[in-house]
């Protein structure tokens, strides 16, 4: 027995109109190209791609890249530790522990990175602290420098990294290590041989969330870096809202889409040759 | 016993990370001075400007109406998309569920750029309901997701059961399977509706210059003038937020998880 069809008609509607034809205009705002007054001109032309190979906006994706990929690393390290004690904690203790991860990750990201940004200022409680206690006789200029963005990227999607890790390490079969540990295996080695291994599918599954969304980003460097450090989401930003060329800001979105299909085929390659 | 504590002191270490920087703005919120660090003594005025403020009070109520609207719509619309689905699943419907997980696997980035583009070829106005569409379609698949999972949880012999006593299919699902699936549903509700009132990045791109949400508000408070008024209204969001992840556990998981 099937249940009545059709009942998913409206969402599929729904999508196909709200979804597929605004990710479609995408790809066809993109051949557009712009005319005299800042209107757009349909039609079939590769311009706005050409323009992406400019070292300058390379450089951007580069800047993006690399800065993802080293938020993906610091976190998965920072999330690592704290991901493993709530999945040995006892049960009833675990679903708390969650909660208490869930929290800081539903609250708006604006109040977020503002802490961050009132913490860090010129006037903040970090410069007073520091010049109190001796370290500083003037204000340090600390927001608004690639440290912050990377602080503010880490705080940020450091929650993307612990649930889908608790969620893997907590379905371990701790027999397994235990068993390492019987045959003679020192604790570092039955991480690093069993209890690692067991945990991939976590983390690889935390990586690719942490990647995409900071690939994704505009406003942490928007906020944190004072709109001096640009990666390609504020480039998009930029494009769209600031300068009003639509066919570069979508050719532009194709190249972020490219970028995170490359990595995400990246990884998939990397787990695969494994 | 040394790992394991170790281990603890990590995990209170991280969030503590997670939690100090709120904390501190909630301290904050209520320091009378109005610049900097320095500790000005215990006051409510922030709080009493905030409810004064008629671009916060104005933003606050846009955002609500924009939640309410798109998490009935999405709620509506994807608990019904979940509920259709067959027991074996054919191509058609591996089909349907890829382009049902578009929205929660690309960059959020590419989604406002999209609506962004669909309401300026549109060339019409719309105002909040840009939004209401926008966050639907955002929140649709999410709902979805959480009434789907549900659903492969329940027993399938009790619809079946409901068939065989003389039920028709309809009866069935409207007597047996949605009420068994209410939990699922309020939870993806209540998350459509946080989703929307938290949602930044879409709203940003979507919304006209004559309609603001919160935290449009909130950004362009961050960007061009700092007050103290924007620790307490932070306050009062993480409070919410606190709030309402409680419920949505109590909602769902915690049937699942913290009871065992």
């Amino acid at each position: 027995m099937s249940r009545p069809a059709r009942l998913d008609w409206p969402a599929l509607g729904w999508q196909a109109v709200f979804l597929g034809v605004p990710l479609a205009l995408i790809a066809a705002v993109s051949v557009a190209s712009r005319g005299p007054y800042g209107t757009l001109e349909w039609g079939l032309g590769l311009d706005a791609y050409r323009r992406l190979l400019d070292p300058l906006y390379c450089s951007v994706f580069a800047r993006s890249l690399a800065l993802a990929g080293l938020n993906t690393i610091l976190c998965a390290v920072l999330a690592y530790p704290i991901a493993y004690w709530i999945a040995r904690a006892p049960r009833k203790k675990q679903g708390l522990l969650v909660l208490l991860v869930l929290i800081p990750f539903w609250t708006n990201v604006l109040v977020r990175l503002y802490a961050w940004m009132f913490i860090l200022g010129r006037a903040g409680p970090l410069n007073a602290m520091l010049q109190a206690a001796g370290l500083a006789q003037e204000p340090v200029e600390v927001l608004f420098t690639p440290g912050a963005v990377v602080l503010g990227l880490v705080y940020e999607h450091l929650p993307f990294m612990i649930l889908p890790l608790y969620a893997t390490l907590e379905k371990i079969d701790w027999a397994l290590v235990d068993a390492a540990r019987d045959l003679y295996a020192t604790p570092a080695q039955a991480f690093w041989r069993v209890t690692l291994p067991l945990s991939r599918p976590g983390l690889a599954a935390g990586s690719i969330l942490v990647f995409v969304w900071t690939l994704g980003d505009f406003v942490t460097p928007d906020i944190l870096g004072g709109s001096k450090i640009v990666m390609a989401g504020n480039l998009i930003h930029q494009q769209y809202l600031v300068l009003r060329d639509w066919p570069f800001g979508s050719a532009l979105s194709f190249g972020l889409m490219a970028v995170v299909g490359a990595g995400l085929a990246l990884a998939r390659r990397a787990e695969a040759v494994r | 016993m040394r790992r394991i504590s170790l281990l603890a002191a990590a995990g209170w270490t991280t969030l503590a990370f997670l939690y100090l920087p709120i904390l501190v703005l909630v301290v904050f919120s209520f320091n009378s001075s109005k610049y900097g660090a320095s500790w000005g003594g215990f006051t409510w005025d922030w709080y009493a400007k905030l409810f004064s403020d008629h671009k916060i009070l104005s933003s606050t109520w846009n955002s609500l109406v924009v939640a309410a609207l798109s998490a009935a719509l999405s709620t509506a619309m994807g608990t019904f998309a979940a509920v259709a689905r067959g027991r074996q699943p054919t191509a058609a419907e591996r089909a349907k569920e890829a382009f049902f997980y578009i929205p929660l696997i690309i960059p959020e980035l590419m989604l406002a750029v999209g609506f962004l583009l669909f309401f300026g070829t549109l060339k019409v106005d719309l105002g909040l309901w840009a939004l209401v569409i926008a966050h639907t379609t955002l929140n649709l698949p999410i709902v979805w997701l959480i009434v789907k999972a549900r659903l492969e949880k329940l027993d399938p012999r009790l619809e079946d059961a409901a068939v065989d006593l003389g039920a028709t299919r309809w009866q069935a699902l409207l007597r047996i399977t949605l009420p068994l699936l209410a939990p699922a549903v309020a939870a993806g509700g209540l998350m459509a509706f946080i989703i929307s009132v938290d949602c930044f990045l879409i709203s940003f791109f979507v919304a006209g210059p004559s309609t603001t949400t919160l935290p449009i508000q909130i950004y362009s408070m961050l960007k061009y003038a700092i007050s103290p008024e924007v620790n307490a209204l932070s306050t009062l969001l993480f409070l919410a937020s606190l709030a309402a992840v409680v419920a949505a556990w109590l909602l769902q998981g915690g049937e699942d998880a913290a009871i065992h």
